[in-house]
């Protein structure tokens, strides 16, 4: 328990130790932990961002979903739409080239009828005045009656 | 100890007795002619291995994934720093307050540690190295435990008064810190001054002197009791071995308690004063 020159070494050490801890030690371990801890807060930061970015994205896919389903019906109910409309147009259409094809055969066959019709009527005449004049021949002056028969031929016609 | 066995009075003093730069235990009390060796030995090595050991952390120190040790010199770093930041209010003194506070921590730890040491071993070891060099076996002194001795728990604590007394003139200026010395603690006027000045003094004192006693007085009273209790092991009877065993055990354990706290004490005592220093009463 005595005192000696010991301590004013001591006090010296003291000091030495402490600024090359000062120095050396405390400034290079107190920026690691500094730099740590915004890493690990950054790295907190950005977990929840992508946690909310992760959270939109769900509802972005929801909405997308249920966007497509829409878009799926709609299109279906447009293609059913056209095809009926098609249908549809392809009915008219068949009505129409029947009704005009009938019309085409109603209105030959009119022709025909009328044609048939006058060749009928040229033959009838022409029997009746064969028949008349066979008749006539003999009693009948064709030069004198030939106005008549002309008459009677084209009331006839 | 084989030839002539000594008795216990003279074990323990031989043990208690420091080498030093004059051959023989100082007798005056105060002799500044004097130099420990042996605390002076264990106390730079020691000191050299605290800074060595920070150092290593430090060189590697990364903002990435700490390795253990790395972690574990970090967790004394945050310790310290946060009980710096908590007491010094200026974070321009901490810059050196905290690692001072660090390296006295990690420092008195290791030197109270020595403590746990077989007591007996190194001095043995000594004892061989002194005779083997032609020393006379008897004065053949070595402490180990460097904060047992008086004069180095002293020198740390006037280290840190006069830290105080700088960081008083630094952080008032010397004419504000004079004025303090004067009229603080009872009030100004020119009655109280010389009251008022002496009570500053005693408070320094008081603080420097318990600050380095305490250390002190814990060290060398654990000191005391291993020396008493490998005594006991000592009379070399099935008693002594038992004892010496159980009794031995029980203080280690609890020696490891008081050599973290009084290491921790004196670093807190450390941040205290000079954080008193900054604060105008």
């Amino acid at each position: 328990m005595n005192l000696n020159a010991t301590l004013i070494a001591q006090l010296v050490v003291f000091f030495i130790l402490a600024w090359f801890t000062m120095k050396f030690v405390w400034p290079p371990i107190v920026k690691a932990l500094d730099e740590r801890a915004n890493k690990i807060a950054d790295g907190l930061a950005a977990a929840d961002k992508a946690k909310a970015d992760l959270a939109l994205a769900e509802k972005k896919v929801v909405e997308e979903l249920r966007k497509a389903r829409e878009s799926a019906g709609d299109v279906r109910a447009s293609a059913e739409k056209q095809a009926s409309q098609l249908v549809d147009e392809a009915r008219a259409e068949a009505a129409r080239i029947i009704a005009a094809a009938r019309e085409a055969a109603e209105a030959e066959a009119g022709v025909a009828a009328q044609r048939a019709k006058e060749a009928l009527r040229d033959q009838v005449a022409n029997l009746a005045v064969a028949g008349a004049e066979k008749i006539l021949r003999r009693e009948i002056n064709a030069q004198v009656h030939g106005e008549l028969l002309a008459n009677l031929k084209q009331e006839l016609q | 100890m084989a030839g002539n066995a000594p008795t216990a009075s003279e074990y323990v003093i031989h043990h208690l007795g420091h080498f030093n730069n004059s051959g023989h235990p100082q007798e005056n009390i105060v002799d500044w002619s004097i130099i420990n060796i042996d605390s002076m030995f264990f106390s730079i090595a020691l000191g050299l291995f605290t800074v060595f050991i920070l150092w290593l952390a430090a060189r590697k120190a990364t903002s990435g994934v700490p390795g253990r040790f790395q972690g574990f010199v970090e967790l004394l770093v945050e310790m310290v720093a946060d009980q710096a930041k908590g007491i010094v209010h200026s974070a321009e003194s901490r810059r050196f307050v905290a690692p001072l506070a660090l390296t006295v921590f990690v420092w008195i730890f290791l030197m109270n540690a020595m403590d746990l040491v077989p007591v007996d071993l190194i001095p043995m070891i000594w004892t061989g190295v002194y005779s083997a060099a032609g020393g006379d076996p008897a004065h053949a002194y070595m402490r180990v435990v460097a904060t047992a001795d008086l004069s180095a728990a002293l020198g740390l604590s006037i280290g840190v008064l006069l830290l105080c007394l700088y960081y008083n003139v630094k952080i008032k200026g010397v004419s504000g810190w004079v004025h303090e010395l004067f009229t603080a603690p009872f009030g100004s006027h020119p009655l109280l001054y010389p009251v008022n000045f002496a009570m500053q003094i005693i408070e320094f004192l008081a603080k420097t002197v318990s600050h380095g006693m305490r250390l002190f007085g814990n060290m060398y009273a654990g000191e005391l009791v291993f020396i008493l209790i490998a005594l006991l092991g000592g009379t070399a009877t099935v008693f002594g071995f038992v004892g010496h065993v159980v009794a031995g055990t029980i203080w280690a354990i609890f020696h490891i308690l008081i050599i973290t706290l009084q290491a921790f004490i004196f670093m807190m005592l450390t941040l205290v004063y000079v954080g008193q220093a900054h604060e105008s009463h």
